[in-house]
């Protein structure tokens, strides 16, 4: 398939939020890491993978945490009850996976959410919308990429949580809508997102002053 | 328990439990199904734990026609209650309208990859033998086996997972699995629910799948 064959190429991927995008830097360049004082490297394998997914989950984490601890001034009992829910979500899974990872997990990541007006309820939810859907199309992409079976299974149990959120979250910006099942981000075929991660970094990186490099992944 | 799984039962020993109990009943020899072999189509599927240590192509055909079975039995639900006249309330219609289209879409991709091997559509009692036997009349009935086939279908696609891995067909099911975890967030959430029961999904083995789809099988 045409994703895993882009997935067995190694890469050297720059994700950054300084504007940089993403740098391709060659097929068969080793990873140099070159930027483990500075920023964050990803490692190779199922290492990569998940902290791939740590890197997403640390943002998701942040941005939530954020959102609770400056309301909108608008935040309902309905908008807080299932935003606090969604960020508990977030930081277990945050947890969840540097304690998988143990000693190989990447540092905390520098966040960046300028962008953002928290006090803005349109400006929270179309963000969060954003990360959630972004959020499955990278679990999505990613388990081709994990070669362990549980922590595919794992990651299973992230990923509908992520695609659960995301539906709550349109349904608080339109309820009952068809958004609220996943106009938008669903297919003709009935099919969610799934990107890879030279398509996801670039989407996040924005949001993220760290410097993270992935060698192996793409 | 093996080292790699030593990790996971690490973090989260529920988790952990839930996963590896799920691959245990996939490789499992199959006795305790005999109770519930009821119709032709979940011999059929059933045929799927048969496919350990067989070719991979029979393992992925049988994990596609499990899938296809519970998504005819959900393309058939929203059919019938979509056209049921005065059971959904106008401002929830087009939420079980666009869930319609995408599970008869998922019954069209599942039909188109398995060919000639696919299963033919089930027989379908949605009364259960006369236990929900308002599920046409009555929304709150109509509601509580929505959630129920959608958090189902979540679970089952996710204890698939490992079975599909290495095959070009995960990252479809995936990309399934998460459609079907947004429909039951926005079902859940018009049951004045939230959209999940915890930070993470858990998987089920097919044999509880077909556990639980049994009673609506003719």
């Amino acid at each position: 398939m045409d994703m895993q064959t882009k997935a067995s190429r190694r890469h050297i991927l720059k994700w950054s939020g300084v504007g940089a995008g993403i740098m391709v830097a060659g097929s068969l360049l080793p990873n140099f890491g070159i930027s483990t004082a500075l920023g964050a490297e990803l490692g190779d394998g199922d290492v990569g993978v998940l902290n791939y997914a740590y890197a997403l989950e640390q943002l998701e984490a942040a941005f939530y945490i954020q959102v609770l601890e400056t309301p909108f001034s608008s935040m309902q009992p309905n908008d807080h009850v299932i935003l606090s829910s969604i960020r508990d979500h977030e930081i277990a899974h945050r947890d969840f996976l540097k304690k998988a990872l143990g000693r190989h997990a990447i540092g905390g990541l520098e966040v960046d959410f300028s962008a953002v007006d928290f006090g803005s309820r349109a400006s929270v939810l179309g963000t969060a919308e954003v990360f959630e859907n972004l959020g499955v199309a990278a679990y999505n992409g990613a388990g081709q990429l994990i070669k362990n079976v549980d922590y595919l299974a794992a990651a299973g149990s992230i990923v509908s949580i992520e695609a659960r959120h995301a539906a709550a979250i349109s349904d608080l910006l339109r309820p009952y809508s068809a958004q609220s099942v996943g106009r938008g981000h669903v297919d003709a075929k009935g099919l969610d997102g799934a990107l890879l991660p030279s398509q996801v970094l670039p989407k996040a990186a924005p949001f993220i002053k760290t410097p993270v490099t992935a060698a192996s992944l793409a | 328990m093996t080292e790699q799984n030593s990790i996971l039962s690490e973090i989260e020993p529920e988790l952990a439990d839930t996963i590896l109990s799920s691959r245990r009943d996939v490789f499992a020899k199959y006795a305790r199904r005999a109770g519930f072999l009821a119709s032709a189509p979940l011999v059929i599927a059933l045929a799927s734990n048969e496919a350990f240590g067989q070719a991979l192509p029979k393992k992925v055909e049988d994990v596609l026609n499990f899938a296809l079975t519970l998504e005819y039995l959900e393309a058939a639900f929203y059919d019938a209650g979509n056209k049921a006249s005065g059971l959904i309330p106008g401002k929830y219609k087009t939420v079980f309208r666009t869930i319609g289209q995408h599970e008869t879409a998922h019954v069209k991709l599942l039909q188109g990859a398995l060919g000639a091997a696919a299963v033919k559509a089930p027989a379908v009692d949605f009364t259960a033998g006369g236990k929900y036997a308002d599920v046409f009349s009555n929304f709150d009935t109509f509601l509580t086996l929505s959630q129920t086939f959608e958090d189902l279908g979540v679970a089952a696609y996710k204890g698939q997972a490992g079975n599909l891995a290495g095959t070009p067909v995960l990252t479809t099911a995936l990309q399934i699995h998460s459609v079907e975890a947004r429909h039951a967030s926005e079902v859940r959430r018009i049951g004045l629910k939230l959209g999940w029961d915890g930070a993470f999904d858990k998987p089920l083995s097919k044999s509880a799948v077909l556990a639980a789809a049994t009673p609506f099988l003719a």
